[in-house]
């Protein structure tokens, strides 16, 4: 294998991982627009989304194409749970306080799958057999494209949610200005579950594409969660288009210091990268003026 | 002395009276050591209340300021003979120059950022511990840490530990009173009422924030150290960032902003898990629905609920 076609090999994993990094970066973003906090079960709708489809396939008994989607819908449904029963009954409005209120949620979630689908790693078979691709000197397998091709799909419905249909219309008037949305007759707390809905969505959206390459155990969000939180701080908190940037980048990050480098820090060096960025660009990428500075 | 002082010192008082009691009734050396690493928690929360009570920041990485005071100090007694007290005051002053090199960038940023600055600097940290084996001991830790001494007496057992520790707090808590009643206490007070006012008179904003965040990694550093000592060997498990996240649990489960909140925190949280122990299948469900239900219901956490039960009644404060 020449120099080059390592280096294609690791562009194509890296931007494998980034794009799920970007789905759950995604998610992130979704809820902060709405609430302004960082949701840390983001990472455990990751372990939810592959967990449920393992039980829709081997449990159920499902075919993938049914499992998949029924997986996702099951998670959003968790997700605006947890707005319903956990974030809109909170006495305190205090964005630390609800910020606290993920992590012991998450903790809570955390107990629970582990109690339901136990310790041990399980195994989630790929979306399509496996057929090695080769392109550019780089093996490309069809999870690759599916974990690409999905993400991309995502992106594209979200936008149309958001600039076509009036639920969504209304999520980013809520989000921009709740209380003149209000005037205008909008339920906010709707929309905030809405927009848990979604992340829950979006998070075992990623679960499902990823746990096939990785694992799949009730903790396996955790890092991953971390790593969409760090892509969306890289990309410029609450925006898409940085989601989406900060995923890939952080991405090829990882996968081409792993490869060149070293695999024993490839943790360390992501977060390395995001706080040198930080120091120089505290807005992160995306961020145009650094209004989170003070 | 002000109305305020006379209650703080008073409480102070009391508090000095009942541990001084407490190991008349305490024998068992399974429960003085829960009351110790309860003690060792109080430690780093009273530091962490100064930043988040005090500046407003939230940091979720005092459990790495925590492991390097450990850290440095158990290698440094372990590896190279020094003199523990000695590398109890080395650590600290190692991890006052490495908060500093964190601060100034970081504290310039806000919210969302600086919870990521400060959780990225410890999982930094943690992957660091667990892969320079040769120094660190690696995943499995770090051990044959010398106990710390006192005018030739080793404290070794709960019972001397828990004398050191729970003074240490005693001299902690009178400390912090100080530095919030101090030019920069004042000054972050003001910043808390109105920015713009703070910085119209002249506060040195970031650098007065800078000055608490080190304080507060001191203290963690200094919880470490006497971790160390104590136990005699560290892992890389101990100081991750759920580690963080549990301390800043104790803060505002014990309530934000108040010097005794971080005794109510550290004490109701530390035991839990050990509680819970006898439903091990559960434990997690039951520790984050525990959880969950007083962030839901009691956000001000339980000193803030105890002055609300006494403000409530006539209305308002007097």
């Amino acid at each position: 294998m020449s120099f080059g076609d390592q280096i294609a090999q690791y562009v194509v994993s890296g931007l494998t991982t980034g794009a799920v990094y970007a789905l759950v970066a995604l998610g992130f973003c979704l809820i902060y627009n709405a609430t302004r906090i960082v949701n840390f079960a983001q990472g455990d709708f990751l372990s939810l989304g592959g967990l449920m489809t393992y039980t829709f396939l081997t449990g159920v008994g499902l075919p993938m194409i049914l499992a998949f989607p029924c997986a996702v819908v099951s998670v959003a449904l968790v997700g605006a749970m947890m707005e319903r029963l956990a974030i809109r009954p909170a006495k305190s409005r205090q964005v630390m306080v609800l910020i606290f209120i993920t992590i012991a949620a998450s903790i809570l979630m955390r107990g629970i799958f582990k109690h339901l689908w136990g310790k041990d790693a399980l195994a989630l078979p790929p979306l399509s057999p496996e057929v090695p691709l080769r392109v550019l000197g780089a093996t490309l397998t069809p999870q690759n494209l599916w974990v690409l091709g999905m993400t991309l799909a995502a992106i594209v419905a979200l936008l149309w949610f958001f600039n076509r249909t009036l639920t969504g219309k209304a999520m980013r008037a809520t989000s921009i200005n709740p209380s003149a949305a209000a005037l205008m007759g909008i339920d906010a707390n709707r929309m905030t579950m809405y927009s848990f809905g979604l992340a829950g969505g979006l998070g075992a959206l990623a679960g499902v594409l990823i746990t096939p390459i990785t694992s799949l155990s009730y903790e396996v969000g955790v890092i991953m969660g971390l790593k969409g939180f760090a892509a969306a701080v890289l990309g410029g908190y609450g925006s898409f288009v940085g989601a989406i940037l900060g995923g890939l980048v952080l991405g090829l990050i990882e996968s081409l210091s792993a490869g060149l480098i070293s695999s024993v820090y490839k943790d360390a060096v992501a977060f390395v990268v995001l706080l040198l960025v930080l120091f120089l660009r505290p807005g992160g990428l995306m961020g145009v003026k650094s209004g989170e500075r003070v | 002395m002000s109305r305020s002082g006379k209650r703080f010192y008073a409480g102070l008082g009391g508090l000095a009276l009942l541990l001084a009691l407490l190991p008349l009734a305490v024998t068992n050396p399974y429960y003085l050591n829960v009351l110790n690493v309860v003690a060792l928690n109080v430690l780093v929360v009273i530091g962490l209340n100064l930043l988040i009570g005090y500046a407003g920041h939230i940091s979720l990485g005092h459990a790495a300021f925590f492991g390097l005071g450990a850290y440095i100090s158990g290698i440094l007694t372990g590896s190279y003979g020094w003199e523990p007290w000695l590398t109890l005051v080395f650590a600290a002053a190692v991890v006052a120059v490495v908060a500093t090199i964190i601060g100034v960038p970081t504290l310039r940023l806000k919210g969302n950022y600086l919870v990521m600055a400060t959780l990225g600097f410890n999982l930094i940290v943690s992957v660091l511990m667990v892969q320079l084996d040769d120094i660190t001991g690696g995943p499995s830790g770090y051990s044959g840490i010398p106990s710390l001494s006192f005018f030739g007496h080793a404290i070794v057992t709960d019972q001397s530990f828990y004398w050191l520790v729970w003074g240490a707090v005693l001299v902690g808590l009178g400390l912090a009173r100080n530095l919030v009643h101090s030019r920069v206490g004042r000054g972050l007070k003001a910043l808390h009422e109105s920015p713009l006012a703070a910085a119209a008179s002249g506060v040195p904003i970031e650098a007065y924030k800078v000055k608490v965040f080190v304080v507060s990694a001191v203290y963690a550093s200094v919880a470490g150290s006497l971790y160390a000592h104590y136990y005699g060997i560290i892992t890389p498990k101990t100081f991750d960032i759920f580690k963080s996240v549990e301390l800043v649990t104790m803060c505002i489960i014990g309530g934000m902003g108040s010097l005794w909140g971080g005794l109510f925190g550290a004490g109701l949280i530390t035991p839990l898990p050990q509680l819970l122990a006898v439903v091990e299948e559960y434990k997690d469900i039951i520790f984050g629905g525990i959880l969950l239900v007083l962030l839901i219901f009691l956000p001000q956490g339980v000193v803030g609920w105890l002055e609300g039960k006494r403000v409530r009644p006539g209305g308002r404060a007097f």
